[in-house]
């Protein structure tokens, strides 16, 4: 990651809800085609700041920009560039997958051909299913196949991998680091330390608002390590994660 | 450069969505295709093609005149020569008779012959027919005449059309259908879009607000007339429903009923907004659908209501609609001259949308 331009720039964010000081100053980087985590307890306040990003929300002061764009001004362009998994959302009601993708086709005002999008999260046996027939592993693939419709630079995905099992999640994260590959920048939420290990180019930690730790995932250990932290026990070669995905196989599972 | 983003496409994508599911979900298809129809079909047979005029002849009263002779031939009026004249009173008070007619050869010559009709106010829509008719007749048979000598001719305008319970019971199930449609589907579609956050991920998109309400309109008015349309040409093949000039009726119905589903949708968006669950948008939208469905002469013509219930229904949207539905399809109006009405369904129409801005939410 040297020599990187900044794509997303956000500069002493604070978002209040009523009284409450969601968001309290928060600045940040996040460099093109990088995979971007954003880390920290639940109430944190990231969903927040990445739907201020996404242009979903009003924020109450600050700065952020997107690929050159403000969201103050210029939130249609904004949307046109990035695709969007929110940690909560529904699809129209009544159509299957492939009806659901040509609609956001149309929203998104690009052609795109259905089956390829499913065929990009394994779905195409769903194709004729509805969103509420999808397991939840199925739900999360299928809002990923959502924010690639408009070739978007850059990806935000909130909680993707939550509610999915071992090998769901990894074959996940195969497809997070494949959508980097062609040149996507990632910003990420997740509750998954070794996710964001493994993934994350970048990591912030977010607490009650503010960002108490933000470095690669490797710096970040290292200077633990070097604080003197020790693990309290030695790990074994193998966990029960190691067990589960060496028990069922790694394949995409049609649940 | 990015090419330019087209709304035009983004709101087409919404109506194709918003059309494929409301095809597909039971309770838009039951409310504006089955419900009315079953009323249809159940009138339409009850009717048994057409109405009958009821008519007793009096016992005392002349047979051999061209008055009687006349009234036979005609396939609208069943005649009953041998009832008893106590019989025919009470059968007359409770409409079971709708007139009695009594003949009487003038011994001073001219006219040659008196005709009293005793109507009943159990039956005052048939009574009406027939002082049409019989206004017709008389002209008819006075200026058979050599010497027209004949002291009243009433030029009369009634149509002698036909005038079956299906061109009365059409029109308001027409009208029902386009009421709950607008009312129901808008409140339900809106509100759980919103709760569901399918309208969040519209959001995440370019697309525009307007665009959303835009697709929504088109898929909902869309479906309304596909329902209008089909109701229209059942009536009319199934039940032998009047349109008066054919295609041209047809077309100006459709005009009528899109501007009713396009003000009942105003209904709807309010409801959308005022509903606090899914579970209390039946209730609310019933005190708006309901009243209508009763009041507005859906199945009685408003005449027959209390003088005090048809204020009321004097100010409902659907009373209007209704009425110039029927003006159009059997008296063969065109819309220039139901005009009155859809001024006062437009008046509606300014008011509810401008509660629907006000009370509209999309979060
Ligand atoms: N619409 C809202 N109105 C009021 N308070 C809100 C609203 N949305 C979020 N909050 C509050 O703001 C804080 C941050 O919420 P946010 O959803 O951003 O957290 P998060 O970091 O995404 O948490 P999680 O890990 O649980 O998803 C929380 O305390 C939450 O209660
Ligand atoms: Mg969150």
């Amino acid at each position: 990651m040297k020599n990187s331009n900044v794509i997303i720039s956000v500069k002493n964010l604070v978002k209040n809800y009523d009284d409450f000081k969601a968001v309290q100053g928060l600045s940040f980087d996040v460099y093109e085609n990088e995979i971007f985590g954003l880390l920290g307890p639940n109430g944190a306040g990231k969903t927040t700041t990445l739907e201020i990003i996404e242009t979903l929300r009003q924020k109450t002061a600050g700065e952020v920009t997107v690929d050159g764009f403000s969201i103050d001004h210029d939130s249609s362009a904004i949307k046109r560039i990035i695709g969007v998994q929110l940690q909560a959302a529904g699809y129209y009601p009544n159509l299957n997958l492939v009806e659901l993708l040509e609609l956001f086709s149309g929203l998104y005002g690009v052609e795109v051909n259905p089956m390829q999008m499913l065929e990009k999260v394994n779905l195409q046996d769903k194709a004729k299913a509805k969103y509420k027939a999808l397991s939840g592993g199925q739900k999360q693939r299928f809002s990923i196949a959502t924010t690639l419709i408009n070739s978007p630079k850059i990806i935000f995905l909130d909680e993707p991998t939550t509610g999915l099992d071992p090998q769901a999640r990894r074959n996940l994260w195969d497809l997070i680091t494949e959508i980097r590959s062609n040149g996507t920048t990632i910003v990420i939420t997740t509750h998954y330390m070794d996710e964001a290990e493994q993934l994350c180019d970048r990591v912030a930690f977010v607490e009650r608002g503010q960002i108490i730790a933000l470095d690669t995932p490797d710096k970040l250990i290292d200077n633990l390590i070097a604080s003197g932290f020790e693990r309290k026990k030695e790990v074994k070669k193998a966990n029960l994660e190691d067990v589960f995905i060496n028990l069922t196989g790694k394949e995409w599972r049609e649940d | 450069m990015q090419s330019p983003y087209s709304h035009t496409k983004a709101t087409l994508a919404l109506a194709k969505a918003s059309f494929r599911s409301i095809m597909r979900s039971p309770s838009a298809v039951v409310f504006t295709l089955a419900f009315p129809l079953i009323f249809i079909l159940v009138f339409g047979f009850l009717g048994g093609g057409g109405t009958k005029l009821d008519i007793a002849i009096a016992p005392q009263s002349d047979l051999q005149n061209p008055i009687i002779t006349s009234l036979e031939k005609m396939p609208i009026i069943r005649l009953t020569k041998n009832d008893n004249l106590s019989n025919i009173n009470k059968s007359l008070v409770k409409g079971n008779y709708d007139a009695l007619i009594t003949v009487e050869k003038n011994k001073n010559g001219v006219p040659a012959y008196f005709t009293i009709v005793k109507y009943t106010s159990a039956s005052l829509d048939k009574g009406n027919i027939l002082k049409s008719i019989l206004n017709e007749l008389s002209y008819k048979l006075n200026t058979q005449n050599i010497k027209p000598t004949v002291t009243e001719i009433k030029s009369s305008t009634v149509n002698g059309r036909l005038y079956r319970t299906i061109d009365f019971i059409l029109p308001g199930q027409l009208g029902f259908s386009l009421l709950s449609t607008g009312v129901f589907g808008t409140a339900f579609v809106f509100f759980s879009l919103r709760q569901n956050l399918v309208i969040k991920r519209f959001f995440a998109t370019p697309v525009k607000r307007s665009s959303i309400v835009l697709g929504e309109g088109i898929a909902r008015i869309g479906f309304a007339l596909l329902g209008a349309l089909f109701i229209i040409l059942i009536g009319h093949f199934c039940f032998n429903f009047t349109l008066v000039n054919g295609f041209t009726t047809v077309v100006n119905m459709l005009i009528l009923a899109t501007m009713g589903v396009i003000v009942f949708m105003g209904f709807g968006f309010v409801v959308s907004g005022i509903a606090k669950s899914e579970s209390t948008i039946p209730p609310i939208a019933n005190m708006i659908t309901l009243p209508q469905f009763l009041l507005s002469g859906t199945f009685f013509s408003i005449d027959a209501f209390p003088t005090w219930l048809q204020p009321i229904s004097r100010a409902l949207p659907l009373t209007y609609l209704n009425d110039a539905m029927r003006k159009i399809a059997f008296e063969g109006a065109g819309l220039w001259e139901v005009k009155h009405q859809m001024l006062i369904i437009l008046i509606w129409g300014i008011v509810i949308y401008s509660v629907a801005v006000k009370t509209f939410k999309w979060e």
